[in-house]
């Protein structure tokens, strides 16, 4: 069975590499499914696998720098991804962590960071969960009412009171299809930023649901916008991981093989989902990353490594459900159109 | 001329502050002493000539390890999506548009 194993030359450890494969095509399949990193997914299964932590981080974050760039290339064949609108808020987040970042360091002063941050980021995870919850349970209701817009039903419309801020200059954000003051994604953006520099995460968390209820982007391309973004911030943060010596490359290239696959399942998957399922599968994988840290918090590493990949896997299978049926469909009724 | 001034302000910015998005995702690293053990890697039938250069580049310069580092990382994200894309064209499924349906 040695043919199984695989040696990574900078981290000199020999790794089972069809498990790096699977953590590329589950994580892959995700991210291109909900517009994320998906760091939190890696972390435990790299551990898991017996890679050293030293590489794990920046592995990682050059895995996500890949995996983004393919679901983004998907994405844009749908017409996923604004652009314009991902600009924006690149520049709006890396501001935003710069000061999130400083506020670290301002409470590293004071002590007990640690704790704050971790507790601030259950919070918040918490608050995010229930948001998506609350909002799919207020369309339902509407949905019944007979309160359908042009893309259906709706819950939280929290961004048309947003985009009716009139402070110059008003851009038209055409893949998006609002109009709005520059000022709203770049504030938004330097908002969810802080809060990501404060959390040490890359964002993708708090992003995703920060287009759809505040910046008021169809669920769809929310999630190939911030993949966009996440694209760009990865692979910079590939260039700075290396020169710290933190990237195992073969692995990356292990795993990208893996995440090639996943990222076309999780993003075509997209274009047969609602965009209430996209949010309902997205708010149950931001619960299980609140218990899994709860569970660390509180000495149970090994229980909250089972949870997440546990969820990873069922989600992963949801998704692969999603885009089989929607393909099988789509072929039968074009099958049945040409007969 | 303008403009120009505004792109560069914008490309300096960028510049300065892309370092904290990048370490925002995950811990703050340190600085790490590892070497990559080359004396292993000499079995030509095992080990490619790429593994052999990449742990080399670890060992004697980082920064050309860096620059690789990222390099291939694109170019082969960007291979696997092409290579994805073509696969994919020939299922018969209809990969450029999509309904935009929330509920």
């Amino acid at each position: 069975m040695e043919w199984l194993t695989m040696y990574m030359p900078i981290a000199g450890i020999h790794i089972f590499w069809p498990g790096l494969v699977l953590i590329g095509f589950s994580v892959g399949t995700i991210g291109g499914f909900f517009g994320m990193g998906g760091a939190w997914m890696v972390t435990p299964g790299l551990n898991i696998l017996g890679f050293p932590m030293a590489f794990a981080i920046g592995t990682d974050m050059a895995h996500i720098a890949g995996k983004s760039m393919i679901s983004t290339f998907r994405h844009s064949k749908f017409g996923n991804v604004d652009y314009k609108l991902g600009l924006i808020m690149v520049l709006g987040t890396m501001l935003g962590i710069e000061v999130g970042a400083q506020l670290v360091m301002y409470l590293e002063k004071l002590g007990s960071v640690e704790s704050v941050v971790r507790y601030a980021y259950v919070v918040l995870l918490a608050l995010i969960a229930t948001l998506v919850f609350y909002d799919y349970y207020k369309a339902t209701q509407n949905k019944k009412a007979g309160d359908v817009g042009e893309h259906g039903a709706e819950g939280i419309t929290w961004y048309k009171t947003l985009q009716k801020l009139n402070l110059p200059p008003m851009i038209h954000f055409k893949t998006s299809g609002f109009t709005c003051s520059l000022w709203l994604p770049m504030g938004i953006s330097f908002l969810t930023g802080i809060l990501a520099g404060f959390l040490g995460i890359g964002g993708g968390l708090i992003r995703m649901p920060a287009l759809v209820y505040l910046i008021g982007c169809p669920t769809h391309v929310a999630v190939g916008t911030d993949l966009f973004e996440v694209m760009i911030s990865g692979l910079y943060g590939a260039f700075t991981y290396s020169l710290k010596g933190r990237i195992e490359i073969i692995a990356v290239l292990v795993m990208l093989t893996g995440a090639a696959i996943g990222a076309q399942i999780g993003t075509i998957a997209t274009k047969y989902a609602k965009g209430y399922g996209i949010r309902i599968a997205f708010g149950i994988a931001v619960l299980c990353c609140m218990l899994s840290i709860i569970l660390k918090q509180f000495g149970y590493k090994d229980m909250a490594a089972v949870l997440i990949l546990g969820t990873i896997g069922i989600i992963c299978l949801y998704i692969i459900k999603i885009m089989a049926v929607g393909a099988f469909e789509e072929l039968r009724d074009k099958k049945a159109a040409n007969a | 001329m303008k403009k120009w001034k505004k792109l560069t302000l914008a490309i300096v910015i960028i510049g300065i502050l892309l370092p904290g998005i990048a370490l925002a995702g995950g811990d703050k690293a340190t600085e790490l002493v590892v070497v990559a053990d080359t004396r292993v890697l000499n079995d030509p039938g095992y080990y490619t000539a790429f593994m052999k250069y990449m742990a080399n580049a670890y060992n004697t310069d980082i920064l050309v390890f860096a620059i690789w580092c990222t390099v291939v990382t694109a170019l082969y994200g960007a291979f696997l999506g092409f290579l994805m894309d073509f696969l994919l064209a020939r299922t018969g499924l209809d990969l450029t548009s999509r309904k935009i349906l929330e509920h």
